[in-house]
C-alpha cells in the first residue's frame, strides 16, 4: 500500500474503515462458526499427546522415545496444548467475536423492551400465518353471529393477549394492534453468551490465582502446608508461598478394601484415610475421615486422597549392632496387584549401603517365579538386593530417590524376606524386614475462581434453554372495511403459530364458535 | 467384600439373556425397515396451496408447513413391513428397558458404571428417542438408520465390551454417577436421531433417488433440529456436572482430561451446528456436517478415548 502524505485526511478516516470493516468480519456469524469448528480441531492434539499439566511423567517418556519428533512437536506446543499461544490465540479471538455480537444485540434487544412490537405491517397477508374475518360474508354463509363492532374487536384482542401475557401496543390511528411474545427467547441468549465470557474468565482466573500440590503421606507421619513439603507443586502465576493455609494432619490409618471375588478379584472397593486434623497451628487436632470423592475442606483448601501403597518398615544395623536406619520407606506401585518398588540409601554407613526392593504384598511362587496375585497385603514378601560402594550423593546432584545410581556399585547379595525375618549381609551388616506400613498420597488444591465458575456454568444453563426453547412470536391485527385480520410471525422454528391465531380468532368472536385448525382437518 | 450371590447373577444372566433377545427384535426390525425403505417412494405431487380458505376465520400456516405436516412423507406402499418395524423397535426396547433394570439389581447400583453398561443405556436411549419422536409423526423412513447402527452398537456391546456384573472402584462411589453419566446416556440418545435425521438430508441433496424416499428436506431439518435442541442443553449439562464431579474426585473441576477433552469437542461441534442452522450460507448441508462431526467425535469420545488413550476415565472393564 502507497503511503499518502501525512496531512491527507483520508488515511485515518481509511484506517476507521479497515477496522470497521475487520470488526464486522471477525464478529461475523461465519467467522465465529469458523472459529468455533478451529476451537474443537485445535482441542484434538491435546487429548493425544500427553500433556505437562496432568502428566508430566509421561510427556518425558514421550520426549525420550521420540527424541526428534519430540523436539518439533514441543516447539509446537503440543505437550502443552491449552496453554499454547495458537490454542490460546483461538479462544480470545472467538471471546472477542462472542463479545463483539453479544454488545450490539444487547443494545437491539434494550431497545426492543423499551419500544415494544413494531406497528403493523402493510401487507398482512404476506406473512406466514395469516387469517382474515369478514362477518358480513361469514353470515351470508350461515353464521348466525352478529358482527362485532370495530372497537370492540381491538379491545377483546388486546384484552386477551394482555391475559396471555403479551405484549401488546395498539396503533396510533386506533385501527389495529401489535403484539409480541418471548423476549425471554433473547434474553436467554444473552444470558447464556455473557455466562460463557464470566465463565472463561473465572476458569483463566483459578488458573492465576489457584494451587495443586501432590504429597506422600506414611503412616503415622504428617504433613504441614508448606511449600518444602510438597512433592510436586503447580501454582498460578499469582500466587506467593505465603498464601497457603496454615493447615496440617497426621495420617492415622490408612484402610484400602479389594474385591476378594469373582472376575473382579482385585478390584478396589473402598480407600478410607484416618487423619487428624489441625486447621491452624493453635487449633485442636480433630478426626477426620477422607476418602475418594470426600474431600476434605477447611476454608478454600481442599485435601483429596489420590493414591495409596506399601511402605515397609527396615531396619538395618552394624556389625556392632548400632542402628543404621530404621524406618518406613516409601514403595511406589507398579501395577494394579501392587508389585512395589523402592530404595533405601545409607550413603553415611562404611562402606556406604543401597538396598533396592520389590515387594510383593500376597506372594505366590509359581512355575515363572514369584508374582504378586492380590493387591491385599495377605502374604507380603519383599525381595532385596544390597549394594555397597559409593552412592553419588556427596556431589549434590538432585537425584531420584525411588532408584539407585550403580555407577559406583557393587552387589553383595540379594535375598527375600517376609515381615519379622532378618538377613545377614555377607560383611556382617543385618537388614531385618520389620513390618509392613501404608502410605497415602493426597493432592491439596485451592481454585478460587471455582465458584464464579458454577455460577456462570448455571446461569448460562438457564439462558440456553430460554433461548432455545422460548417461542418468540409477533401478532399483528388490523380492522378492514369488512371485518378485520391478522397475520402472526415467528423467527423460530417451533410450531404453534397458527394455534395463536386460533386461539386469538376465538378470543375475538367471544369463544363461543369451533373453530377447526385447518391442518387438522 | 464378597462376589454376587445366587440371586444377583441369576439376575446378571437373566439380563444377557435379554439384551440378545432385544438384539434379535433390532435385527427383524432392521429387515422390516429396510423393505420398507427399498419399497417408499414419495411421488411427486403438487404442494398444496392451502390459502385463501380463511373466510371462516381459521387460520393458514405457510405452504411449506402444512404439506410437510399433511402428506406426511413417503407414499404408504411398505406398509405392513413398517408396521412390523415399529412393533419390533418397541419389542426390543421394553426388554433392553427390562435387560438394564435387572442389570441394575443384580449389582445393585445405576445401570451404567462401565463401557458395557453405557452402551445398553446408551442404545435404549436411542430407541426411546426414536420412539418419542415417532410417537405424533410417521418416521418409518428413519426407522432403518437408527435401528441398525444401536443393533451394531448392542452386537459390540455383548461381544466385545462384556462386564460382569459387580460393584465399583471408589472413584465411582458417588450420587454424581447417576446424574453425570445418566444427562449423557440421555444426550446420547437424542443425539443419535437428531444427526440421523441431518444425515438422511445431506444424503437427500446429492442423490435424488434417495430423496425420493424420505420426507422434505425441511421436514428432515426440522426434526434434526428439534433432537439436537434438546439434546445440546443436557449434554450442557453432563459436563458441567461432570465438572462438578471431578472437583470432588480428582481435585480440579477441569483438568483437560481426554475425556473432558473429548466432551468439549462434541459441544463446541454441536453449538456450531446450532449456530450454522440461522446463519446464511451454513444452513443446510453445512450444519448437517458439523452434526455429523459432532456425534462423529461422541463416537470417539466414548469407544476411541477410552480404548485408545490412557486417562482418568479408564472405568472401561476392558
Amino acid at each position: 500500500m502507497a503511503s499518502p502524505p501525512p496531512s491527507e485526511p483520508a488515511t485515518p478516516f481509511a484506517l476507521r474503515q479497515w477496522l470497521r470493516w475487520g470488526w464486522g468480519q471477525l464478529t461475523s456469524m461465519s467467522t465465529a462458526l469458523l472459529l468455533l469448528f478451529a476451537l474443537a480441531l485445535a482441542a484434538v492434539p491435546g487429548s493425544l499427546f500427553p500433556q505437562r499439566g496432568a502428566s508430566p511423567l509421561a510427556v518425558n517418556e514421550w520426549l525420550e522415545r521420540n527424541p526428534q519428533l519430540g523436539a518439533v512437536l514441543d516447539r509446537l506446543g503440543m505437550f502443552d496444548v491449552f496453554a499454547s499461544a495458537w490454542f490460546t490465540a483461538v479462544y480470545l479471538l472467538l471471546l472477542i467475536s462472542i463479545a463483539g455480537c453479544v454488545l450490539p444485540r444487547l443494545r437491539v434487544h434494550l431497545r426492543a423492551l423499551r419500544t415494544g412490537p413494531p406497528p403493523v405491517p402493510a401487507q398482512l397477508d404476506r406473512l406466514p400465518c395469516y387469517v382474515r374475518h369478514r362477518p358480513a360474508l361469514d353470515s351470508a354463509a350461515g353464521s348466525a353471529m352478529a358482527p362485532a363492532p370495530g372497537p370492540a374487536v381491538i379491545e377483546r384482542a388486546a384484552g386477551y393477549l394482555r391475559g396471555q401475557r403479551w405484549r401488546v401496543q395498539l396503533s396510533a390511528d386506533g385501527q389495529g394492534l401489535s403484539a409480541e411474545k418471548g423476549y425471554a427467547r433473547e434474553t436467554g441468549n444473552l444470558v447464556f453468551h455473557a455466562a460463557l465470557l464470566v465463565l472463561i474468565v473465572a476458569v483463566a482466573a483459578g488458573a492465576l490465582f489457584g494451587y495443586r500440590g501432590q504429597i506422600i503421606v506414611r503412616e503415622g507421619r504428617g504433613f504441614a502446608n508448606t511449600l518444602t513439603q510438597y512433592d510436586l507443586f503447580n501454582q498460578g502465576r499469582l500466587v506467593r508461598a505465603g498464601d497457603l493455609p496454615p493447615l496440617s494432619f497426621t495420617l492415622e490409618d490408612f484402610t484400602a478394601v479389594f474385591e476378594r471375588e469373582g472376575t473382579q478379584r482385585g478390584s478396589p472397593r473402598a480407600f478410607i484415610a484416618d487423619v487428624l486434623l489441625r486447621r491452624t497451628p493453635a487449633s485442636a487436632p480433630e478426626p477426620v475421615r477422607i476418602e475418594v470423592n470426600r474431600p476434605l475442606r477447611v476454608g478454600g483448601t481442599s485435601v483429596y486422597l489420590t493414591g495409596h501403597g506399601y511402605a515397609p518398615v527396615l531396619a538395618v544395623r552394624q556389625v556392632d549392632g548400632r542402628l543404621l536406619h530404621a524406618d518406613a520407606t516409601v514403595f511406589l506401585p507398579q501395577d494394579p496387584v501392587f508389585t512395589s518398588t523402592g530404595v533405601v540409601k545409607m550413603p553415611d554407613a562404611q562402606p556406604g549401603l543401597g538396598l533396592q526392593g520389590v515387594l510383593l504384598p500376597s506372594a505366590q511362587f509359581g512355575a515363572a517365579g514369584p508374582v504378586s496375585v492380590f493387591p491385599a497385603a495377605d502374604n507380603p514378601v519383599l525381595f532385596l538386593t544390597a549394594w555397597e560402594g559409593d552412592l553419588g550423593m556427596d556431589e549434590g546432584a538432585p537425584q531420584n530417590v525411588y532408584a539407585l545410581d550403580f555407577t559406583n556399585l557393587t552387589q553383595i547379595g540379594s535375598t527375600a524376606l517376609r515381615p519379622g525375618q532378618v538377613w545377614t549381609l555377607p560383611d556382617g551388616r543385618t537388614v531385618a524386614f520389620v513390618g509392613l506400613s501404608q502410605f497415602a498420597s493426597f493432592q491439596v488444591a485451592d481454585e478460587p475462581a471455582a465458584g464464579w465458575a458454577l455460577a456462570a456454568a448455571v446461569v448460562a444453563m438457564i439462558g440456553l434453554l430460554a433461548g432455545l426453547f422460548v417461542r418468540r412470536r409477533r401478532i399483528w391485527l388490523r380492522l378492514t372495511p369488512d371485518g378485520w385480520e391478522a397475520g402472526a410471525l415467528s423467527r423460530t422454528d417451533a410450531p404453534g403459530l397458527a394455534d395463536d391465531l386460533t386461539a386469538l380468532t376465538a378470543a375475538v368472536l367471544g369463544g363461543n364458535r369451533q373453530h377447526r385448525h385447518p391442518l387438522e382437518g | 467384600m464378597t462376589g454376587l450371590t445366587a440371586a444377583q447373577s441369576t439376575l446378571a444372566d437373566l439380563s444377557l439373556a435379554l439384551v440378545y433377545a432385544s438384539l434379535g427384535c433390532l435385527l427383524g426390525a432392521g429387515v422390516a425397515f429396510a423393505l420398507t425403505f427399498a419399497r417408499s417412494v414419495t411421488p411427486t405431487q403438487p404442494v398444496a396451496v392451502l390459502v385463501g380458505a380463511g373466510t371462516v376465520g381459521a387460520p393458514v400456516d405457510s405452504a411449506a408447513e402444512a404439506a410437510a405436516e399433511s402428506t406426511g412423507g413417503p407414499a404408504d406402499r411398505g406398509r405392513l413391513p413398517a408396521r412390523i418395524g415399529m412393533a419390533l423397535t418397541w419389542l426390543a426396547t421394553v426388554l433392553l428397558a427390562i435387560a438394564l433394570v435387572t442389570r441394575a439389581l443384580s449389582a445393585g447400583r445405576a445401570p451404567w458404571g462401565n463401557m458395557y453398561e453405557f452402551a445398553l443405556a446408551g442404545a435404549a436411549a436411542a430407541l426411546i428417542a426414536l420412539l418419542v419422536v415417532g410417537y405424533r409423526r410417521d418416521v418409518r423412513w428413519l426407522g432403518l438408520w437408527v435401528v441398525v447402527p444401536i443393533a451394531l452398537l448392542l452386537g459390540l456391546a455383548v461381544s466385545v465390551l462384556y462386564t460382569e456384573s459387580g460393584p465399583l472402584v471408589p472413584a465411582l462411589h458417588s450420587a454424581w454417577l447417576v446424574v453425570h453419566v445418566g444427562a449423557a446416556i440421555v444426550a446420547f440418545g437424542a443425539f443419535t436421531v437428531g444427526t440421523a435425521a441431518a444425515l438422511l438430508m445431506l444424503i437427500a441433496q446429492a442423490r435424488p433417488w434417495f430423496a425420493a424416499r424420505l420426507p422434505q428436506a425441511a421436514r428432515l431439518d426440522a426434526l434434526s433440529y428439534r433432537c439436537i435442541a434438546f439434546a445440546f442443553p443436557i449434554w450442557t449439562f453432563a459436563v458441567v456436572a461432570g465438572a462438578i464431579w471431578a472437583e470432588s474426585a480428582w481435585g480440579r473441576y477441569w483438568g483437560w482430561d481426554p475425556k473432558e477433552t473429548w466432551s468439549l469437542i462434541v459441544w463446541v461441534l454441536y453449538a456450531g451446528y446450532l449456530h450454522a442452522r440461522v446463519t446464511a450460507g451454513w444452513r443446510g448441508g453445512r450444519a448437517a456436517i458439523l452434526a455429523f462431526l459432532g456425534y462423529t467425535a461422541m463416537v470417539f469420545n466414548f469407544f476411541g478415548v477410552n480404548i485408545l488413550i490412557p486417562g482418568l476415565h479408564s472405568y472401561s472393564g476392558l
